[in-house]
């Protein structure tokens, strides 16, 4: 009974306020430390890779930005699923937060892959399975905004954008495999973005570069859902508290 | 501990320096851009949302 | 249960039957669509029977979406939507009647018309016949993802462009597998296996769709 009542507590905005705008320090100060450190062994700790020499380094970044990508869709998923579950009013928020983080991360992925792709494959674009999925994500993303944009009502907007998110959802594994077998099919290339044979320590600091990003995208998220939340619920009387206190 | 044996190696990049920096620049210029975005929109909503409430206290003291 | 399914079939095909001129629109959007690409291509023969698959399955696509923001937008304006709504049965079933009505009269004049236009790509007797099948079992799914499109951005300014923006990516695997099922049966290994998942994809579009097409109506209803 009680941990209900304080998760319902937390849920409320004006309490999510204050605590999404003390933890946002922490989350930056994370990502920039799991940042210096997967850099430092990433670009120059790890050894080359002989199969791909130095150019492999760009998966410091493709992999992290692929893995948010996907990842940030999921997590947009399960707060549309809880907001249509539950009616609350933090969950349509979110969701709206982490989108334009996404789709950026998203279209990095694809950026990195294709900087990766010209020096290995000899062109910018190959019409790989996960290349293909990627930039499809990248589109289920903007449909996503663009929907929510384009609904006045946040409400109507935050419900909306949330079943065409777990439409989403549910679409992605089909997409990605009939993607892939599309792909198998007109024999696409056979070289891998990630190599399973990849040394330990350039592992770690994939790993690294990933909690970095991971740590970057709840930060970015936090900052954008307050601003949210501001706008939102502008005529209640914690948001005149703030904004007649000199909150910047 | 350190691979590089110069700075001029590590900017090259064994020949991948285009790919590899155009890879990290993007990222980085996204990841700043971001945030100054965010903040600014952040200031901009404030702004307005501030002027509203003054407009509206002041036709309700009218 | 399922009269109310029937009667809105109904319904909506003695509606659409009042406005033919946009199901030929349609019809003639697809013909067209499909033979601008032997001009944009050359005319050479084995390159566009390659290609055809590829071509009247994206036209059909484009086809398909043209008729969508109809789908429940004339029944909204005059307030039908919300008696239906409010009616005891469920929404979903009126919205499955509704799809199955959109694809009667969109996507199976885009199968019948199909033969035609494959003989202007020179396709082989087999393959035509491939395509029309999948055409006809695939169009169904496009329907019913479409239903989802056409119930979230309902009464929305730019709406039409905002549900291809949401609809055109979720029809991929039917575009996958479509002309896949072609290109399956020109090389000899036989486009079976792709008709039956395009089947598959049939079923559980027109199982699904029509109830998170009902829960985006109610939510536009609100």
């Amino acid at each position: 009974m009680n941990d209900r009542f304080n998760l319902y507590r937390f849920a409320a905005p004006a309490t999510f306020y204050p605590l999404a705008g003390k933890m946002i320090p922490w989350f930056v100060a994370a990502g920039i430390l799991f940042g210096l450190a997967g850099l430092y062994i990433g670009m120059l700790v790890a050894p080359t890779d002989f199969q791909q020499g130095e150019g492999y380094r760009i998966i410091f970044v493709h992999v992290p930005t692929s893995w948010m990508s996907m990842f940030i869709y999921l997590v947009m998923a399960f707060w549309a699923a809880i907001g249509l579950a539950f009616n609350t009013r933090l969950s349509g928020m979110m969701a709206r937060a982490l989108a334009p983080t996404g789709a950026l991360m998203a279209f990095l992925s694809l950026w990195t892959g294709a900087l990766w792709g010209k020096p290995m494959w000899g062109t910018w674009w190959v019409w790989d399975a996960r290349l293909t999925s990627e930039l499809i994500l990248l589109f289920l993303y903007i449909g996503y905004m663009a929907l929510v944009a384009a609904i006045d009502d946040p409400r109507r907007g935050d419900k909306a954008g949330g079943i065409l998110l777990l439409v989403g959802v549910v679409n992605i594994p089909i997409i990605y495999f009939s993607v892939k077998w599309w792909n198998t099919l007109h024999q696409g290339s056979s070289v891998n973005l990630t190599k399973s044979s990849m040394a330990e320590i350039m592992l770690w600091g994939m790993l690294l570069m990933a909690l970095a990003f991971w740590m970057y995208s709840i930060a970015i998220a936090l900052a954008r859902v307050r601003t949210i939340m501001l706008e939102r619920e502008r005529h209640t009387d914690w948001v005149r508290q703030e904004l007649a206190g000199d909150s910047q | 501990m350190i691979y590089w044996n110069s700075f001029s190696d590590f900017l090259a990049m064994g020949g991948y320096g285009l790919y590899v920096w155009g890879s990290f620049g993007v990222t980085t210029l996204i990841m700043v851009l971001e945030p100054i975005a965010v903040a600014r929109n952040r200031k901009t909503t404030i702004a307005r949302l501030k002027r509203q409430l003054r407009a509206e206290s002041r036709s309700t003291e009218a | 249960m399922p009269n109310i399914v029937f009667s809105v079939i109904a319904r909506d095909l003695k509606l659409a039957m009042r406005r033919q001129a946009d199901i030929v629109s349609a019809l003639f959007f697809f013909v067209i669509v499909v033979s601008l690409f032997p001009l944009g291509i050359g005319p050479e023969v084995d390159l566009l029977r390659q290609l055809a698959p590829g071509i009247l399955w994206v036209a059909a696509l484009l086809a398909t979406m043209l008729s969508l923001p109809r789908l429940f937008a004339d029944d909204y304006r005059d307030g039908t939507l919300e008696q239906l709504a409010l009616a005891p049965h469920p929404l979903g079933l009126v919205v499955t009647g509704k799809v199955i009505a959109h694809w009667l009269v969109s996507g199976l004049p885009l199968a019948l018309i199909t033969p035609v236009l494959g003989i202007q790509f020179d396709l082989s007797t087999d393959a035509l016949l491939v395509l029309t099948g999948a055409i006809l079992i695939g169009t169904p799914a496009l329907s019913g993802i479409g239903a989802i499109g056409a119930a979230l951005t309902l009464g929305l300014r730019g709406g039409g462009i905002l549900l291809s923006l949401l609809v055109l990516p979720l029809y991929i695997p039917v575009l996958i597998f479509g002309a896949g099922a072609v290109d399956a049966t020109v090389s000899g290994l036989g486009g079976e296996g792709h008709l039956s998942l395009l089947a598959a994809m049939t079923i559980a579009a027109i199982g699904f769709a029509p109830w998170a097409s009902a829960a985006a109506l109610k939510i536009a209803l609100e």
